[in-house]
């Protein structure tokens, strides 16, 4: 990846590897099994942008935000937040960065405190990092906050039993703004929300990211909601990246097959652009992370592989200007 | 009632209306809901969480959860015999034999304990009256016919060595065991990631092209529908809001809701939108529901009526069916209304207002 102004970058992934041991060391157990969720990925996203993240349920987009939010803990590669590299922090320095690295989560019904008010969810954060020391202060920052999200002064004393979904998202929103956080890992922030709200939601994260300059990884399964909202796209299978480019080249030239099949696999709401749709459906399923193919892990379900495939594993290699596909038939 | 006139129609639902008594009040999860399936086609019900799609198919196949709910009026006519009607042995032959189920959740709609095997030998055995010998040939038969590999192996082991995707064709496999005349699917490929949803889909709809099966299809997804579906019902609130060929629905939605669900989610076959067109509001509340139409508090083009008087689902060219009282005027008033940005969830009524002065 060329990037042309280095301080440009807010965050940079390299070769980040995120290995869970699995079963063995027991009794019975031989050598411990390995999932290998993320297996070498790399990746930079510039201030100000978003970056989409997409793949289908264990591909290891959801861990890579994990690993950049320090909740798990990298088997490898590095993490460079504003220059640093977080995995070589001490606790207490995370504990700082933390507050400039947060995190929008996939269910608003398990990632809210029940036992909570909404005023109470928004106050803790700014009391913790310090921000707003005074209590009345946060007060009316916790006003300020509901009023940036779309949501009545009113809902301050509302525990989350009493929301419905899309307002619950809101109340992560405001959670995840209350640290001016600089990076907000949005992890499938609309998927859980019924279709009429989803648009909503949507529309809240880019006015707020236009007004307090926000940066966003955007990892998500919805591809048209993905193009929609990211400056740029990654695509990732079984651990690895498959492809990376600017949204617009993503969706017209998709290099990498899986792109391809993946994008033929959304459907279309228009039953005449669909009867008329050429379609690539893939055969077989993704195979499991515990025992990856050799190679290319794409090529069992790949329409277009060839020997050589299965031999050595395809570097992510730039193709084009900014275009990266980890396929040596791109 | 088994001297009514049939309509023609596999399964004819009259006026269904089934409700839950809750600690907020009675709530009418379906309240009072026609439709109907023709043999060998696909009927989709579209709708959000809670707009009683799926309490909808849980009605006909008398699986609503007493004493909360019950099923409070109308009826459910297959083949002109109004299922309400028959003693629960009668339902229980029909259930799994005639009308066979696929749920979201394959993991928690199968049996972890049986052996996949059991679980379609099973229904072959009562419903059929196969052999042991004779069901086994079955089993193996229709695992080869959702694509399974290995079935004779994969006969002996347990849903849990089973991936999402595999699973899913399990439960098509079951539902398909005894050939059913109906398929009711319940989200069917919601859990799943997109090629493989797109592979399950595809199998449902050839297997149902070759079994003459019909098939009812309840989805949220409007990409799913659009691909499979001959006829849509979109529901809102308990009630169908519109009705008609997925072309009428889709090319020219004359229910503001319908309407708003498609303008609100982005397209890959169209260009980017500087911002999207959200439904303003929230899902109604449906133990408080308004005493007019339940979408007007959320509806760009809500008039006086609406407020006082639920409009009636009516004719709006042939078969196209909506129950709007603008919906004449529909396609007019969508060209001139602002494409608002909005990201507010408080409901702006200065938009109801400049629908009404417009």
């Amino acid at each position: 990846m060329t990037l042309a102004a280095a301080d440009d970058v807010i965050l940079e992934v390299r070769d980040l590897v995120k290995h869970f041991p699995v079963g063995g060391g027991g009794l019975f157990g031989g050598p411990p099994a390995v999932v290998k969720a993320v297996d070498g990925v790399s990746f930079a996203i510039r201030r100000g942008e978003t970056l989409g993240l997409v793949g289908e349920s264990g591909c290891g987009k959801t861990t890579t935000g994990r690993c950049i939010l320090l909740l798990e803990r990298p088997t490898s590669g590095q993490v460079i937040f504003e220059g640093r590299d977080l995995t070589t922090l001490s606790p207490a320095e995370i504990r700082i960065v933390r507050r400039k690295i947060q995190v929008i989560f996939q269910d608003p019904y398990s990632s809210l405190n029940p036992r909570m008010t909404v005023g109470q969810m928004l106050d803790e954060p700014m009391a913790v990092h310090g921000i707003v020391p005074e209590r009345k202060a946060r007060r009316e920052r916790v006003r300020e906050l509901l009023a940036v999200v779309g949501l009545l002064p009113s809902m301050v004393g509302r525990y989350p039993h009493e929301l419905s979904g899309g307002q619950r998202q809101r109340v992560g929103i405001a959670r995840a703004l209350a640290t001016e956080p600089s990076l907000i890992i949005c992890d499938e922030p609309v998927s859980a929300l019924d279709v009429s709200i989803q648009a909503q939601i949507v529309n809240l994260l880019e006015n707020l990211q236009e007004q307090f300059r926000l940066t966003y990884l955007f990892v998500a399964h919805d591809l048209s909601v993905v193009r929609h909202i990211s400056d740029r796209v990654a695509v990732m299978y079984l651990g690895k990246m498959a492809e990376l480019t600017d949204r617009a080249a993503l969706y017209a030239e998709p290099l990498h097959p899986y792109t391809q099949a993946l994008l033929s696999a959304v459907p279309i709401p228009d039953p005449d652009v669909e009867a008329r749709r050429q379609r690539t459906v893939l055969g077989g399923e993704v195979p499991s992370a515990l025992n990856p193919p050799p190679g290319c892990v794409f090529h069992p379900r790949c329409p277009i592989a060839i020997d050589a495939c299965k031999g050595a594993v395809p570097d992510c290699r730039e193709v084009r200007a900014g275009h990266r596909v980890a396929c040596i038939r791109a | 009632m088994n001297d009514r006139v049939s309509s023609g129609a596999l399964l004819d639902v009259r006026d269904l209306r089934t409700e839950f008594t809750t600690g907020g009040g009675v709530v009418r999860a379906v309240d009072g809901v026609s439709w109907d399936v023709r043999a060998g086609e696909t009927v989709a019900l579209v709708g959000e969480s809670g707009c009683g799609k799926s309490v909808s198919a849980l009605s006909i196949m008398g699986l609503v959860a007493r004493p909360a709910g019950r099923v409070a009026g109308g009826q459910i006519l297959f083949k002109g015999r109004d299922l309400l009607e028959l003693p629960e042995d009668d339902m229980r032959r029909i259930r799994g034999r005639e009308i066979a189920m696929v749920f979201q959740e394959p993991m928690t709609s199968l049996n972890p304990v049986l052996t996949v095997g059991r679980q379609i030998t099973e229904a072959c055995e009562i419903h059929l009256g196969h052999t042991e010998a004779q069901a086994r040939a079955r089993a193996i038969e229709v695992l080869r016919l959702v694509g399974i590999p290995d079935a004779e192996r994969r006969l002996r082991q347990y849903p849990h060595q089973f991936s999402g995707g595999m699973r899913q064709r399990l439960m098509i496999a079951i539902a398909l065991s005894c050939s059913p005349d109906l398929i009711l699917a319940d989200e069917p490929t919601t859990a799943l990631d997109v090629t493989i949803q797109a592979q399950i889909l595809d199998l449902m709809k050839e297997l149902s092209r070759s079994f003459g099966a019909a098939t009812l299809i309840i989805t949220h997804n409007l990409g799913v529908v659009a691909r499979y579906a001959d006829r849509v019902n979109v529901m809102y609130a308990g009630r169908i809001v519109e009705r008609g060929t997925a072309r009428e629905i889709y090319a020219n939605p004359r229910h503001p809701y319908t309407l708003g669900l498609l303008r609100s989610v982005p397209r890959l076959d169209e260009p980017k939108r500087e911002r999207l067109d959200p439904i303003q509001g929230q899902p109604p509340d449906l133990t408080r529901l308004p005493r007019g139409c339940a979408f007007a508090p959320r509806c760009a083009f809500a008039i006086e009526r609406c407020r006082a008087e639920a409009p009636p689902l009516q004719s709006v060219g042939g078969s196209h069916l909506s129950a709007c009282w603008v919906a004449q005027d529909l396609p007019q008033r969508s060209a001139l209304s602002p494409q608002p940005s909005g990201d507010g969830e408080e409901i702006p009524s200065s938009r109801a207002q400049r629908g009404i002065s417009r």
